[in-house]
């Protein structure tokens, strides 16, 4: 609405000097001609900026199809000569596509559930209630989106490797558990609200929260109805756009998450991991392809890595199309405020 | 927290206190196990060797020699952290000048909004975790343009307005600097799909009755922007300021934390590892802070 301001800058000029009646319609052509002056050079600007972003992903589709003579053929540029999905055979064969594209999709959906439903929680505590030390507590939320999850690499990483709930397995076995390569500790994290960005969910679902009017509640405890009975009937139903959308990127994120994958679940093959290992599972098979230990040109395993890249953007690309709405409409209309 | 005035409010109120509790029980208890605890540890392991064996992990105390490595004998580190912290600023500001920018554009009413807008969020989603990694590595794309344009010879626009503009010779390192800007654009433009979000739905806060009653006081547009939008969204700033600083700590291209983890990963060196992490992380909180208060000084709240 602030643009629509903008736009009616050379507008406004014009009312002022459009005090004599006759010069009107000179004065109208003039506001059109502005009116569409500035919807081109708009357009140019964000047709240029939307071609920016969308530029690698077609040219990665574009390498993706080419045989290896046309990546070193000068002439071929955004076309193919030589048409094959050979590429796509030799990523999906090297990533385990099927078997990391179910791992990967089982992982995020659970993980993606679990956090959006403890976030819920979290957030509608710190939302309607009132207790003691409550903004301490919210700091701590605060501080968990600053603090980046790396500085805390190291100790987790020992943290799970030699596992040990109060020394209790130590005393039974004599031995630590080396939890590190199982999901466990990763669904126990993120049970606990420290998966990946879940500071971020909290405050966004705090926020909305907040907005709900408390008559509502108040109506509802009125009625009869108990905290947990208000809150699964009253609340959860009205807070269904920022559930979708946090749970929409909570699935995003873990989808392409190299971070806490690599750290807890090293050993399921996922999307992720696999994609990002893709190269080197290139030479090694061309190895024992050919017998031959010889370095992969960067050319071809690029060409390899795009179309990798392609197949694990393919279904968040399908997802985005189906629930652009649940991603960007909503989250705008929030209405974040500090 | 109110004083206990007769026994039944309290009794509500404690109960309602214990109920809060209970739905935010989830973060206490994970706050306090995968936070509190490795946070500190991690502290502790900065000033200790950690030495892993079989079953087990040993931390011999070593003082400050972690952070004396880090800073004194490693040869990257020094170097990485002051490079690490100007781009941060300089990307930080660059993106938040573009994300504000193309927020009031996209704020505006023209047909194929809605598509604009989903593409201009598609980075939030295609570049998040090892996509971002992978896409600045080593990249083809950029090799064969870089071969293309050699052999043809041809000459870029840019490249003379460049040329044009270092001869100039006024503030030549401030021009080097916004030519990288432009020249990464795209990688501002990944890293702004939150933001430009964030800032749209500040703006859509704003009043419209704000900008008539300016305009009948005679603003220009241009003077309500400054004057209006401005100030409306100022707070929308901060957030999103604190949001792309973060965001730049948690970059899977962050060469800070690449060479952290590689000091963890591949040299085992658990002790130096949490020692440069920890600098990092001060050294970005009081970044953080300083930047952050400048700017909530001259934030306006309107309500």
């Amino acid at each position: 609405m602030s643009n629509t301001a903008v736009i009616s800058a050379p507008a406004d000029k014009g009312k002022l000097k459009s005090k004599d009646r006759p010069k009107m319609s000179a004065l109208k052509k003039k506001k059109i001609a502005t009116n569409v002056f500035i919807s081109i050079v708009r357009f140019i600007l964000l047709f240029g900026l939307c071609f920016m972003i969308i530029q690698p992903i077609l040219n990665k589709i574009s390498v993706s199809f080419m045989t290896e003579g046309d990546l070193y053929d000068p002439v071929v540029i955004n076309i193919p000569a030589h048409f094959t999905t050979e590429n796509y055979q030799l990523a999906v064969k090297l990533m385990s596509y099927k078997q990391a594209f179910k791992n990967s999709m089982i992982t995020s959906l659970t993980i993606g559930l679990l956090q959006v439903a403890v976030c819920t929680l979290v957030g509608y505590g710190f939302a309607r209630y009132e207790f003691p030390l409550k903004s301490f507590w919210f700091g701590c939320v605060l501080l968990m989106i600053i603090i980046p999850p790396q500085i805390m690499s190291t100790s987790l990483y020992l943290h799970f490797k030699f596992f040990d709930v109060m020394g209790l397995s130590r005393l039974l076995t004599g031995n630590t558990i080396n939890l590190r390569g199982s999901v466990l500790p990763y669904y126990m994290m993120s049970a606990g609200c420290m998966g990946l960005k879940n500071g971020l969910y909290i405050y966004l679902i705090r926020q909305f929260f907040r907005n709900i009017p408390k008559e509502l509640e108040e109506a509802a405890y009125v009625d009869g109805a108990g905290t947990l009975k208000t809150f699964i009937i009253i609340m959860l139903p009205d807070a269904k756009p920022i559930l979708t959308s946090c749970f929409l990127f909570a699935f995003v994120w873990q989808w392409t998450d190299g971070f806490y994958s690599r750290m807890f679940l090293g050993n399921l093959k996922l999307v992720s991991t696999s994609l990002s290992s893709i190269a080197d599972d290139l030479s090694t098979y061309i190895a024992s392809q050919t017998g031959v230990q010889s370095t992969v040109s960067t050319a071809y395993s690029n060409c390899i890595l795009s179309t990798g890249t392609l197949l694990i953007i393919l279904p968040l690309i399908i997802l985005y199309l189906f629930a652009q709405k649940g991603f960007v409409e909503s989250l705008s209309s929030t209405g974040i405020k500090m | 927290m109110k004083k206990k005035l007769n026994g039944k409010v309290s009794g509500l109120e404690k109960r309602r206190a214990v109920t809060g509790y209970l739905f935010i029980s989830p973060f206490i208890l994970g706050f306090l196990l995968f936070m509190v605890k490795p946070f500190l540890q991690s502290l502790y392991m900065s000033f200790c060797d950690v030495q892993v064996g079989a079953g087990s992990f040993v931390m011999v105390r070593n003082g400050i020699y972690n952070y004396n490595y880090a800073f004194r004998v490693d040869p990257e580190y020094s170097r990485l952290l002051i490079e690490g912290f100007t781009k941060m600023f300089v990307y930080s500001l660059a993106i938040m000048v573009f994300s504000f920018f193309v927020s009031l554009i996209l704020n505006q009413e023209f047909h194929g909004r809605a598509l604009v807008r989903a593409i201009f969020f598609l980075p939030v989603i295609l570049s998040s975790g090892v996509i971002l990694g992978l896409e600045t590595d080593n990249s083809v794309i950029a090799q064969m343009h870089a071969t293309v344009e050699e052999s043809m010879t041809n000459v870029s626009v840019t490249a003379v307005l460049q040329e044009i503009l270092k001869t100039a010779g006024i503030g030549t390192r401030a021009y080097e600097t916004v030519f990288e800007l432009i020249d990464n654009i795209y990688d501002i433009a990944l890293a702004s799909g939150i933001q430009i979000i964030v800032f749209l739905s500040g703006l859509q806060t704003i009043p419209k009755s704000m900008y008539e009653a300016a305009s009948i006081e005679g603003c220009t547009a241009w003077e309500s922007l400054w004057k209006v939008t401005f100030p409306m969204v100022s707070s929308i700033f901060l957030v999103n300021w604190v949001y792309t600083i973060v965001d730049f700590c948690m970059r899977s291209d962050n060469e800070v934390m690449t060479k952290i983890t590689d000091t963890m990963v591949d040299q085992l060196n658990y002790g130096l590892s949490s020692a440069m992490a920890w600098c990092y992380f001060l050294l970005t909180i009081i970044f953080l802070a300083i930047s952050s208060f400048l700017i909530s000084r001259r934030v306006y709240y309107y309500e």
